[in-house]
């Protein structure tokens, strides 16, 4: 909300600079988000008189005049304007002068001839027409009374202001209008506050009720609304004080009664309208629902279709005015009007809400109903517009009016104990403070004892009980007065993080422990990932969330899959020369458990790995997988299978699985894939379930006794098909080595020279131990042919 | 016969003052000291020594024995010394050659202030408590004293996904969900994505706030600021110090805004905190008694205090990043910044 010092000063007296208001506002809970100082800059512009003009004897198109400047003494001015005259008063900007825009006017030569400043017009001041008549011509500003000379022309104007940008939080709709923003300067300043003036003198024998009829059809939606009738409307301009007013909130004049309204709208922070009678047919105005494909044409000349949840003002035919966002084109004021119905309402916030937003269509008028208007002041405002009409002698102001009223008007009362207010702020305010401080703000206070009554004004609606009174009395009290204090009737808690909390923090430590740095990515991806990432249309990725309004299609569907994020990372990392890198992260998927979507959807957390970079292959991950089961999933038997993920390179990727079921996939990026994404590099990236991990979590540490007897090692190579794994060959050796084997490490495959082909040699290492006895070579041996035996009776292996 | 003794011991020392091999050690070893060494042969004299003289004779031979195999083992141990040295010269390794690469990862900057603050938390007392980021708008809006088309719904640009179901926008929507289940006292930490439609150099539509709760009996907006007080100086540093204002957040009232000491210039006012000597980190308040009520928890009993911050905010002003979209374009160079533990 704007608000311009000049006219905060209309209603209080303000004896504080500005730095002080503004940090008594902020203080108050009005941040001045900011302060523009309106014509600050303009400095040595001075009144002057042209004395006498001539053609500059070098120049066609220049004009040499001698100026009066008072006591700057008689100087000469060089100047292209066309539109200056003998005896005319202009503003001139001397040497060293600033402009409005902050530029600097200096002496100078033109065409030979020294000129000692330069006339100004009315934008090089900041100003326009509807500021100082003739400020808007295309030339220089002509002043038209009798300034005198040398004065500076920002004094004379009055152009210099303050205005204050205030940002006035959603609980306070009464402090969205100049009047309510000078009350709370006025209880922070601690003085009274003047008028604003709603007297009037209605002319005899003028009747709203006897010219119009109104009727109100939808009470809920319109719980007050009064009309007001003015004859004999002498159209035209607003006076220069009204109209400087709306130039510094940034309105344009546009006639006087126009500008009431929306003087009323800023000052009061009441919307009004103005209707033309004669466009209101059978001289009715109706407030009604609209009916289901009703059209109304607003004065901004946009059409819009309507239907029963919005609400319309109409005449006995059509709709004249969308009610609280916009007035119907059909019935606006023109330079012909001659008769005009004041409209002062209340409409309720929520619909006024729904309507604007459903069609675009917000106004100031729009927001200010959005954010809640009292009742009460529809009637100040409209006292306002009339004292208006009647100071400026507008027209003939109708004695009655209509007021249909349906909801009742009365003030909150509040009944409650000062030990509560208190107990609120964990201070105790003296009681005269609490009492002051609200009767600052126009509450009305009776105490006794701890017992307090308090009776809110009508504007301050969002008065609901002690803790709002705790708010107004610490707001003018100051919160310095909190003496910080560690919860100290609090009872003692436990606190800390639980198992599954701890579990993913262990889980990140490990993995930066592997050299992995965590990534964050947003949670919702464009839904041409997925194909991109050619997921199965029947797939659970396929199944995902969409936004209804997403700030654009990159990021309109909730994701399934933590892969293409990753994935996309690595690309922009690639792109800007980081050749390598480990990255993870652990975050949520959505998965409905319908769609459309009925109830919540499940969030699962999933970890996605991604490693690229000369050194890293799919072993990197297989290896960090294998490590991370282990430290988390101790016992579970692991598999890795070939995957059929359609995102992965069919042969150089696995499906992880624990205890026979996926938790996860991992590999090469399939080529194509990486293609699309600009990725001319080889990277390896997988997703592990971590719900579905998580079942299989067993990090119990049971000690196991160490052998006290040597283990005793021997080295097997075998030649075997080239078609059969080290996972086939390991499973065998682990079958049917007995219980002693206590490892086995693989080194070395060999295909080659001496190697029959279609086969290969496979080398081995296997520890036995026992916590027993030192092991026979009877035993070891037995071992080791039980072995072979089953290598070869299952594998076809030889003993190399 | 002592003339004998100073001649072998005379001759040992001289021998072995030009040693330089353990072999040539050896060698002189059994010259002097072997079974059939210069010394050991003294001893075929005895034959020839006085029969009261023996035991001494014995003696002095063996004393020349022990001195005698004393300095060659001074000298084998000098020798030993000087191979070591010589083998350690010539493994002598070029030092400030690179290390083998071992290069440990780190958290995301976000996830380590996160992590800071639940520290600073937990050891208060606070449990952690993560909510659905995809919530109901009554758990998101309703049960937290804003009603459908309330004004307050325009302080944040929400993301729908149908009329009742959102992204959640704010992470207080863990405050009722923890009251309904868990009576006082609660001290809960609630951190976590949230979403909003904003797009710019300081909103992300994607972002994470940490919303705290304390409801207990007695609880007044004093515990709340001393609360906070011990916060920031955990989080920024010791002489940190918070601020309150007014404010107005429909599940709080009285509600703040809470500004700390600029961390740069500690209140002098520098370009961080555009002059003011203080920075906005938090909204906070006393938990609006319909809110708990809501929960079903009496609130003539019981009071609470709430806070909510933006994980952003923290982590751009404590590490002075000026562009909130850095932190989630995930860059390498970027992410490695983060490694000092």
């Amino acid at each position: 909300m704007k608000a311009p010092l000049s006219w905060l000063k209309e209603f209080v007296d303000i004896d504080i600079t500005v730095e002080e208001l503004e940090k008594k506002l902020f203080s108050c809970g009005l941040e001045v988000e900011e302060t523009i100082y309106y014509g600050k800059n303009i400095d040595k512009i001075v009144v002057a008189r042209i004395l006498k003009t001539e053609k500059h004897p070098n120049a066609d198109k220049l004009t040499v005049c001698q100026i009066d400047a008072g006591k700057y003494g008689n100087l000469q001015i060089i100047t292209a304007a066309t539109n200056i005259f003998e005896g005319a008063l202009v503003p001139v900007a001397l040497d060293g002068a600033t402009l409005f825009n902050g530029e600097r006017i200096y002496n100078g030569q033109l065409r030979g001839l020294p000129s000692y400043g330069m006339f100004c017009s009315g934008e090089e001041l900041g100003i326009t027409d509807d500021f100082y008549p003739g400020a808007s011509v295309y030339g220089i500003l002509i002043l038209n009374e009798d300034y005198p000379l040398g004065a500076e022309v920002k004094d004379v104007l009055g152009i210099e202001d303050v205005i204050f940008d205030i940002n006035v939080t959603a609980n306070r709709p009464d402090c969205q209008s100049i009047l309510g923003l000078a009350r709370e300067v006025a209880a922070v300043l601690n003085k009274p506050i003047k008028g604003p003036s709603l007297e009037y003198v209605a002319t005899k024998g003028v009747s709203t009720k006897a010219t119009i009829k109104v009727s109100d059809k939808a009470p809920d939606l319109c719980p007050r609304y009064m009309a007001h009738y003015i004859k004999n409307l002498k159209i035209g301009e607003s006076p220069l004080w009204m109209k400087k007013r709306l130039f510094r909130m940034g309105l344009r004049s546009i006639s006087n009664i126009v500008d009431v309204t929306n003087y009323v709208l800023l000052e009061i922070g009441q919307p009004m309208h103005a209707f033309d009678l004669n466009d209101l047919e059978g001289n009715e105005i109706v407030i009604r629902r609209a009916e289901n494909g009703e059209k109304i044409i607003t004065l901004d000349e946009k059409e819009f279709a309507l239907s029963e949840n919005n609400l319309v003002i109409c005449d006995s035919v059509k709709p004249v005015a969308l009610a609280g966002v916009m007035g119907g084109l059909n019935s606006e004021i023109k330079s012909t009007t001659k008769d005009v119905v004041f409209e002062c309402a209340k409409f309720a916030r929520d619909n006024v809400r729904k309507t604007a937003r459903l069609l675009g269509q917000r106004t100031d008028a729009s927001s200010r109903y959005e954010k809640g208007i009292d009742a009460n002041s529809a009637e100040v405002g409209l006292k306002r517009a009339l004292h208006l009409v009647d100071e400026l002698k507008m027209g003939e102001i109708a004695e009655d009016n209509y007021d249909l009223l349906f909801e009742k008007i009365e003030n909150k009362v509040i009944s409650t104990k000062i030990s509560k207010i208190n107990a609120v702020l964990g201070i105790t305010v003296p009681t005269d403070v609490i009492v002051n401080s609200l009767e600052k703000l126009n509450f009305e206070v009776k105490v006794s004892g701890d017992d307090i009554v308090v009776k809110a004004p009508l504007y301050r609606d969002d008065i609901e009980d002690y803790p709002d009174l705790a708010e107004e009395v610490i707001r003018e009290y100051g919160y310095e007065h909190i003496e910080p204090t560690l919860l100290k009737t609090s009872s003692i808690t436990a606190g800390g993080l639980n198992k599954e909390q701890t579990d993913i923090a262990n889980l990140k430590t490990l993995l930066t422990g592997y050299g992995f740095n965590e990534i964050l990515t947003y949670s919702f991806v464009s839904e041409k990932e997925y194909d991109i990432f050619g997921f199965d249309k029947n797939s659970d990725e396929y199944r995902f969330i969409k936004i209804l309004n997403p700030i654009g299609e990159d990021l309109s569907v909730m994701r399934t899959s933590l892969l293409p994020s990753i994935c996309r990372i690595i690309a922009s990392n690639l792109k800007r020369k980081n050749m390598e890198g480990r990255l993870f992260e652990f975050a949520k998927i959505y998965q409905p458990k319908s769609l459309p979507l009925t109830e919540l959807p499940i969030e699962n957390e999933v970890l996605s790995l991604g490693v690229f970079g000369e050194n890293e292959d799919f072993f990197t991950l297989k290896g960090v997988i294998e490590d991370l089961i282990s430290n988390f999933a101790y016992g579970a038997e692991v598999k890795f299978v070939r995957s059929n993920k359609s995102c992965m390179h069919p042969t150089r990727s696995a499906d992880v699985v624990i205890n026979g079921k996926v938790v996860g996939y991992f590999g090469e990026l399939l080529p194509q894939i990486a293609d699309k994404l600009d990725i001319d590099k080889k990277i390896y990236v997988g997703e592990i379930k971590y719900y579905l991990l998580k079942e299989f979590f067993n990090n119990k540490i049971v000690f196991k006794p160490i052998s006290k007897f040597p283990p005793v090692e021997r080295d097997l190579a075998i030649t075997v098909g080239d078609n059969i794994s080290w996972g086939d060959i390991y499973s065998v050796i682990k079958e049917s080595a007995g219980d002693k084997l206590d490892s086995v490490k693989l080194f070395d495959i060999y295909k080659g020279d001496q190697i029959e082909k279609g086969k290969k040699s496979v080398a081995f290492n296997l520890t036995f131990v026992s916590l027993e006895a030192t092991l026979t070579v009877e035993e070891i041996d037995q071992a080791i042919n039980n072995i072979l035996e089953c290598l070869k009776s299952k594998l076809g292996a030889e003993l190399r | 016969m002592q003339e004998k003794f100073n001649q072998i011991r005379q001759s040992a020392i001289e021998s072995l003052a030009s040693v330089t091999s353990m072999r040539e050690i050896g060698e002189l070893r059994a010259k002097y000291v072997g079974k059939s060494g210069e010394v050991t042969s003294l001893l075929r004299s005895m034959k020839d020594i006085p029969n009261d003289q023996k035991a001494s004779f014995g003696k002095m031979v063996n004393d020349l024995k022990d001195e005698i195999m004393g300095y060659f083992n001074v000298k084998e141990a000098e020798l030993k010394q000087k191979e070591l040295e010589s083998q350690f010269e010539k493994e002598a390794l070029d030092i400030t050659l690179p290390g083998k690469k071992v290069v440990a990862g780190n958290l995301h900057p976000l996830n380590i202030v996160k992590n800071e603050i639940i520290n600073a938390f937990t050891g208060m007392g606070f449990e952690i408590f993560e909510g659905p980021e995809i919530e109901t708008d009554y758990y998101c809006f309703q049960a937290l004293n804003i009603p459908k088309d309330h004004p307050a719904r325009d302080m944040q640009d929400t993301f729908y996904i149908n009329d009742d179901i959102v992204l959640r926008s704010q992470t207080s929507t863990g405050q009722v969900r923890v009251m309904e289940n868990k009576k006082p006292p609660i001290k809960i930490l609630s951190p976590g994505r949230v979403y909003r439609s904003d797009d710019d150099a300081s909103h992300s539509p994607m972002f994470h706030q940490c919303e705290g709760l304390v409801v207990d009996k007695g609880i007044s907006l004093c515990d709340l600021q001393g609360l906070l007080d011990e916060f920031v100086k955990i989080i920024f540093d010791k002489q940190t110090k918070t601020r309150l204002r007014p404010s107005y957040f429909p599940f709080t009232e009285p509600s703040v805004e809470v500004d700390v000491t600029c961390s740069k210039c500690h209140g002098k006012g520098c370009s961080l905190c555009k002059g003011t000597g203080w920075i906005e980190i938090l909204g906070a308040g006393v938990v609006n008694k319909k809110v708990l009520e809501n929960c079903g928890i009496d609130s003539n009993v019981y009071s609470g205090l709430a806070f909510g911050l933006g994980i952003e905010r923290v982590t751009m002003i404590k590490y002075g990043i000026t562009d909130i979209r850095t932190l989630f374009e995930n860059n390498v160079k970027f992410l490695k910044q983060f490694d000092r533990r």
